[in-house]
């Protein structure tokens, strides 16, 4: 049956996060906050960032959104703590040249890496680069709100 | 109902038949109609209006005959109520744009928290303008439009009424009807949004008595970029055009135009001929059915699919539980589920509908509600369709719950 291919995008990792969504809430004292919307579906996305030094101490999310919007979010937040602000900005490059589906070496982005199916279902590409875009944005931000 | 004259229905996607309920957002084509569109590119086109030669003539000749068949098809009393627009939503912003020139500091306007953004925003920007209060008819415990309600709103204040004749989320039929006539007790205009309705029932704007009437021809089996607006002769006799250019005048001086006669003098510029003479096939196509018929096959299938709907654990679904108020447009969510992904799981068993807020988040907040899932059928999708749709709600939702199939 069809819902098999499925399993290319909701992979068990990819379900673990969304249902266990890591970090997950608000920071009070972020230095650095966003909240996007995707206005195709009326998702949101806050992110807040405690940036120090150049590097990401602390990341937290919330708002709502799809299953993959929810992993995707948790798997970056995952990943990008504890990394300079520049190694960040590389691996927004890195998740955006993924899920168009280029050839890129994904090892920097630990378990986000597995969004990698993704490409194969362009509809929901949006899903998946939501955090990547407010992680871009909220370290462009000059200081917080 | 047939649909073998539908070529594209009769694919596979995700290697299952395809089954497409996404026909509130857009419906599909007959050959009838696209082939006409080809005989009318191979042999007839040029602009209308305008010149003397024989293409000329016919292409004028047809874009005014499909005129007449939208008027018929909504029984106007006069082809000068019939413009030509782009769609439901310019017909809408046409309309608030030209009779909003009424609108005063202090003066109301209602419309009701289920309408899509193209009744909304027209309506709420006007009210901006011009200091005018916007008004908000909410919704029955049953999610029909609730009259007492509106009954109390409507005052002498109030210049405009603007509601959906069909919900394109709740799939509700309102009583414009009765509307029209409380509007019009208290001296307002009734302005009704056809999208989903003209699609799928008789419609008669003489015996609704609303003053304006919009429908898109894309979501009856024509083309994009094509529509209609209807207004009564001596309403749109006082209203000034809301665009200007070519085809619209009378005679244009150096500081000084007048206008051409109705409807053209709402038409500005070269209007979207093929589709308007495409939307005249569909509306022939559409008649050979019948309306009545059309309406009756959908509350068929309304009868056969909403109660295996209610009766999937887990599964809320919005609007009216009772069939017989419920049009075939049917809101959905599996609880715990983001529709997205309730989506993509149905796609994967080919079985096309939308998800999201469809264009209508204010009512999607009164619902408290982020999206839905929607399923939308046509005449064409059959009772086996409908059971495709269950099924493929089930399956999805042992997906998520086991992670794997
Ligand atoms: C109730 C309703 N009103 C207005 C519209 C807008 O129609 P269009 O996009 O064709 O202008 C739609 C279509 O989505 C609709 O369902």
């Amino acid at each position: 049956m069809a819902l098999s291919r499925m399993d290319d995008l909701y992979r068990q990792v990819i379900l673990d996060h969304s249902d266990n969504p890591h970090h997950h809430g608000e920071l009070p004292d972020a230095t650095n906050n966003i909240e996007l919307k995707n206005p195709t579906c009326g998702d949101v996305l806050k992110l807040d960032l405690n940036i120090e030094d150049g590097v990401i101490k602390d990341a937290a999310f919330s708002g709502y959104g799809c299953t993959i919007s929810q992993a995707s979010a948790s798997m970056m937040t995952d990943a990008v703590i504890g990394k300079t602000t520049d190694d960040a900005e590389q691996m927004v490059q890195t998740f955006s040249n993924m899920i168009i589906g280029e050839d890129v070496d994904t090892d920097s982005l630990e378990d986000a890496a597995v969004l990698e199916g993704v490409s194969k279902f362009p509809a929901r590409i949006k899903c998946a680069t939501l955090a990547w875009k407010a992680l871009h944005k909220a370290m462009n931000k000059e200081e917080s709100e | 109902m047939d649909n073998n004259d539908f070529p594209i229905l009769h694919q596979k996607v995700n290697d299952e038949d395809l089954v497409y309920l996404d026909n509130a957002a857009t419906t599909q084509k007959p050959k009838q109609v696209v082939e006409a569109m080809e005989k009318f590119y191979y042999n007839d086109n040029a602009n209308v209006h305008r010149g003397v030669h024989t293409l000329a003539e016919r292409s004028t000749e047809q874009f005014e005959a499909a005129r007449e068949k939208v008027r018929k098809f909504i029984n106007a009393k006069s082809n000068k109520e019939i413009i030509f627009t782009k769609g439901t939503t310019d017909s809408l912003n046409m309309i608030a744009q030209s009779y909003g020139e009424n609108i005063h500091e202090g003066d109301e306007i209602v419309i009701s928290i289920m309408e899509h953004h193209s009744n909304l925003i027209p309506w709420q920007q006007l009210a901006i303008k011009k200091h005018a209060t916007l008004r908000y008819i909410g919704l029955t415990d049953d999610g029909e439009l609730d009259m007492a309600e509106a009954k109390k709103l409507i005052n002498d204040k109030t210049k405009i009424v603007s509601v959906a004749q069909v919900s394109n989320v709740l799939g509700v039929i309102n009583p414009v009807k009765k509307l029209a006539e409380l509007a019009h007790a208290h001296g307002a205009v009734m302005v009704v949004d056809g999208a989903q309705s003209a699609p799928h029932m008789p419609i008669d704007v003489q015996a609704l008595d609303c003053d304006f009437f919009a429908f898109s021809g894309h979501k009856m089996l024509s083309e994009t970029g094509i529509g209609v607006l209807y207004g009564k002769e001596e309403l749109l006799n006082d209203m000034t055009p809301v665009e200007y250019g070519g085809e619209m005048i009378e005679f244009v001086k150096k500081y000084d135009t007048t206008w051409n006669d109705l409807p053209w003098k709402f038409e500005a510029g070269t209007p979207n001929i093929a589709g308007a003479i495409s939307l005249g096939y569909a509306i022939d196509y559409l008649n050979e059915i019948g309306m009545q018929k059309i309406f009756d096959y959908e509350q068929q299938i309304v009868d056969y699919v909403l109660p295996k709907l209610l009766a999937i654990d887990d599964l809320e679904v919005y609007g009216p539980t009772d069939p017989t108020k419920h049009t075939a447009v049917i809101s959905f969510n599996l609880k715990g589920l983001h529709p997205h992904d309730l989506a993509t799981g149905l796609d994967m068993e080919g079985v096309a509908v939308r998800a999201g807020h469809h264009c209508a988040q204010p009512l999607m907040t009164y619902l408290g509600l982020s999206a839905t899932a929607r399923a939308s059928f046509y005449f064409y999708n059959t009772l086996a369709d409908a059971d495709k749709l269950v099924e493929a709600i089930k399956a999805t939702k042992e997906f998520f719950k086991h992670g794997t199939i």
